[in-house]
């Protein structure tokens, strides 16, 4: 008998993921997955606002939760805990989040390659019907092919 | 009676994430974050949404000043925002400064640029559109 390997889980990631660091400081929280897909949530809070008008939370940290829910959704469809750099994120606002509301973001991963994967997403407040924000990426794998240019690596290899 | 805005006061989450103002360029203001626990991804490297939340930041800072400097002050809403990533951000200060593309009467197109020790080697790029009401 031998050990199935460990698959990565989103759940059990987030564990410690989100225990420190910046997705430690904006307090991210699990709430689904699927096989190719994950939801995060973003709890309101006051200190992150964006607006001084309104109490809605900014779009700077949503874009935090949609690139970690980005990065998760990779490891989930993938199954396997390897770096991912962001290469090229879009958020499209449909509209503002509800005021003191929590936002959740759910990525899936729809397409990998052996060097990109690509992501997209929505993040809403109440109905998944009605986003705060849609949102596409491309994410390149670290060190799949040293023979190729790694942006995720440029600048520690001509210090 | 209303207080004139300033253009330079960071929103509550520019604040707390610790990004202030650095100086300015051709009148357009240069943000900075230390590096720190805060904006801290993968060990010793930026979050790529700490430089996001940069680029954002200094992308509203540029268009605001360049309002007021026209004598306008409207409401600021986000349509879209594109990153990206270049290089990965280290464990060491990260700068950002916008310039305004076009500045129209509904909409604004913004260029973004973040960059580390050296400003023409950017770390990361954003476009954003922001509508004005």
């Amino acid at each position: 008998m031998t050990t199935p390997p460990a698959r990565f889980d989103a759940r059990e990631a987030s564990k410690w993921f989100f225990r420190h660091g910046h997705t430690g400081w904006l307090g991210l929280r699990f709430t689904d997955q699927g096989d190719n897909w994950v939801e995060l949530e973003l709890p309101w809070r006051e200190d992150l606002l964006g607006d001084r008008s309104r109490p809605v939370l900014a779009s700077g940290p949503i874009i935090s939760l949609m690139d970690m829910a980005s990065g998760m959704a990779i490891w989930q469809a993938s199954g396997s805990f390897n770096p991912v750099a962001t290469l090229d994120l879009r958020v499209d606002y449909q509209r503002p989040a509800r005021e003191r509301a929590s936002v959740r973001g759910r990525v899936e991963c729809y397409r990998r390659t052996r060097s990109a994967a690509f992501v997209r997403g929505i993040a809403y407040d109440d109905d998944p019907d009605d986003p705060v924000a849609h949102v596409a990426g491309v994410f390149m794998t670290i060190g799949a092919d040293p023979r190729e240019a790694n942006p995720a690596l440029q600048g520690s290899s001509d210090e | 009676m209303s207080d004139a805005p300033n253009p330079l006061e960071l929103p509550a989450y520019a604040r707390s994430l610790g990004i202030t103002v650095h100086g300015e360029d051709a009148g357009l203001p240069v943000l900075t974050v230390d590096f720190g626990p805060m904006v801290e991804g993968r060990p010793q490297h930026f979050h790529g949404g700490a430089t996001a939340g940069l680029l954002e930041t200094a992308g509203y800072a540029a268009l605001r000043t360049a309002l007021l400097a026209a004598g306008r002050d409207p409401q600021l809403k986000p349509i879209n925002i594109t990153v990206q990533y270049l290089a990965a951000g280290k464990s060491k200060s990260s700068f950002a400064l916008g310039r305004i593309t076009r500045l129209g009467r509904r909409n604004a197109n913004v260029t973004v640029e973040a960059w580390q020790d050296d400003r023409s080697r950017p770390i990361a790029t954003a476009v954003m559109n922001i509508l004005m009401v």
